[in-house]
C-alpha cells in the first residue's frame, strides 16, 4: 500500500537573477521524502520560473498580493486546501510573513501546519529596529540611524561618519560619501519604499551568511555558513562555501537562544579585518542559498516540514565543511497554454 | 612556524582555508614546502632537504622562502 503523501505548499518560486528560495525550498524537500511529497506553488506572477518546473511543483495557484491583506489569503488558501489538503505551508518571502503569521492559527484550524516566527519576533529583527535588537540581544550589529527627514542627515555624519550607508525601508542600499550623495539617495530610496530611512555605518570585510533554522525554544536545530565566493550586481550571492568557524555557529546559537527564533532565517555577517563579526541584517525566513543545507548534509528544508509537522529533532551536529554551490540560469522551453493557463485560470 | 592545523592542502597545489573560505594555488615547489610545513618541519629543516634535492644558492632559497612565508602569514594561513 501507498503511504500517504505529504502535501507541501510553497511561495517564492521566482527563480530568476535575484532569486526566490521558493525552488530550492523544494528541491531540499523532494531530496528527502522522494516521492512521499506533492508540492503546491504558490505564485504571484505568472511568469514565476516554478510554475513551469512541472518536475518540480506538481501543481501551482496564483496567491493574493499581501497588500491584499490576511482575509483574501486565507479566502484563497481555503479554496486551495480543499482541493489539495495542504499538510504545512512555507512562506518564503519577507513581505507575505506577516499576512501568514496573522492566519497562522486559522490556518491550523483548518490542519495546514506551519512553522514560523511569532509576530514580535518579525518586527524586532526588521532593519529599522536593528540596533536595539544588538544591544538587547548583546549581538554586534553596525551603529546605524533611523531617520524621517533629510535634515537629520548631518547629524549621522557628525556621529557615523562618511561613507555612509543610506538603506530603504525594506530593500536596496546606497553607499553616500558625501552629504550631497546621502541627500540624493535619500530622496531616491525614500520615494521607492517610503520613510524611515537607515542611515548606516559603513563597513568593509568579507561578507559571510548563515542559514538558521530556530526550534522557537532557543534552540538552533541547524546552522550552516556560508561565505559569498561571487556576488552578482545585486548583491546577491551567486556562489558560496560553507565554512569552519566555531565563532559563526556561536552568533547563530546566541542568536536562536536570546530571541528563541522559529523558523528557517538567514543571518547577513560581515566579518571585518580585524576579525569581528557584525550582523548586518536578519532575513526572517530561508535564503535562496537553502538547497546548500541539503548537500552539506542539514536539510533546513525537510527538517521545517518534519517540524511543522510535530516531529522533534534533535539539532544536527556536523555538516560538510567546503561544499559549494554555484548557480546557473538556465532557460525553461514552454508552450504558450501553459501561460495561458496560469494568467487565466490562476491555476497551473 | 606552522601552518594552521585545519588548512586543507593538496598535491596539486591547491590551498583551502575553511574558516575564511579562502582558496590559492601555487607552484610545484610552493606545494613542496608546504607539504614540509604541514610535518612540522622547521625552516632550516626544509631549507637543507631542498638545498640537497635541487640545485639552488642558499642565499636565492632563503629569500625566496621568506617571501613566500610571508605570503603564507599575510594570506592568514599560518599559525600566530
Amino acid at each position: 500500500m501507498n503511504q500517504k503523501k505529504i502535501v507541501v505548499a510553497v511561495t517564492g518560486l521566482n527563480a530568476i537573477d535575484s532569486p526566490g528560495p521558493g525552488v530550492a525550498v523544494i528541491r531540499a524537500i523532494r531530496d528527502e521524502f522522494k516521492d512521499n511529497v506533492r508540492i503546491i506553488g504558490l505564485s504571484y506572477e505568472t511568469l514565476e520560473p516554478g510554475i513551469y518546473m512541472h518536475d518540480i511543483v506538481d501543481k501551482t495557484y496564483q496567491i493574493p498580493y499581501p497588500t491584499a491583506g490576511t482575509q483574501s489569503l486565507l479566502s484563497r488558501l481555503k479554496y486551495i486546501h480543499n482541493i489539495e489538503k495542504i499538510n504545512v505551508v512555507i512562506p518564503n518571502f519577507d513581505a507575505e510573513l506577516y499576512n501568514f503569521i496573522k492566519i497562522e492559527s486559522a490556518l491550523r484550524d483548518l490542519g495546514i501546519q506551519s512553522f514560523l516566527p511569532s509576530l514580535e519576533q518579525l518586527e524586532s529583527r526588521d532593519k529599522i529596529n536593528l540596533s536595539a535588537f544588538g544591544k538587547k540581544h548583546n549581538l554586534l550589529v553596525p551603529d546605524e540611524k533611523v531617520i524621517y527627514s533629510v535634515n537629520d542627515l548631518p547629524s549621522c555624519e557628525e556621529d557615523l561618519n562618511f561613507p555612509l550607508v543610506i538603506k530603504g525601508k525594506f530593500y536596496d542600499a546606497i553607499i553616500a560619501h558625501t552629504l550631497e550623495q546621502a541627500q540624493k539617495a535619500f530622496y531616491k530610496l525614500s520615494a521607492k519604499w517610503g520613510l524611515p530611512i537607515i542611515v548606516q555605518q559603513f563597513l568593509t570585510g568579507t561578507e559571510i551568511n548563515i542559514a538558521v533554522l530556530g526550534d522557537g525554544n532557543g534552540n538552533a536545530t541547524s546552522i550552516v555558513p556560508m561565505r559569498k565566493l561571487y556576488i552578482t550586481d545585486k548583491g546577491k550571492a551567486w556562489a558560496g562555501i560553507t565554512l569552519e568557524d566555531e565563532n559563526l555557529l556561536a552568533i547563530a546559537k546566541s542568536f536562536t537562544n536570546s530571541t528563541n527564533w522559529k523558523g528557517g532565517c538567514e543571518l547577513e555577517i560581515m566579518r571585518t579585518v580585524d576579525n569581528k563579526l557584525y550582523i548586518m541584517e536578519i532575513n526572517p525566513r530561508f535564503p535562496a542559498w537553502i538547497y546548500l543545507t541539503a548537500g552539506a548534509g542539514q536539510n533546513q528544508p525537510a527538517s521545517l516540514v518534519k517540524m511543522a509537522m510535530g516531529e522533534k529533532l534533535i539539532p544536527f551536529e556536523n555538516y560538510t565543511i567546503g561544499k559549494l554551490f554555484i548557480r546557473y540560469a538556465w532557460d525553461l522551453i514552454t508552450d504558450v497554454q501553459e501561460f495561458q493557463k496560469i494568467s487565466a485560470l490562476g491555476e497551473l | 612556524m606552522r601552518l594552521k592545523k585545519n588548512i586543507a592542502t593538496s598535491d596539486t597545489g591547491f590551498i583551502f582555508n575553511p574558516t575564511t573560505g579562502d582558496s590559492f594555488t601555487v607552484n610545484p615547489m610552493a606545494s613542496e614546502i608546504l607539504q614540509h610545513l604541514k610535518q612540522g618541519l622547521t625552516f632550516s629543516e626544509f631549507k637543507n632537504l631542498i638545498l640537497q634535492k635541487y640545485d639552488v644558492e642558499a642565499n636565492q632559497l632563503e629569500n625566496d622562502c621568506e617571501d613566500f612565508l610571508n605570503q603564507l602569514k599575510e594570506a592568514n594561513l599560518l599559525e600566530v
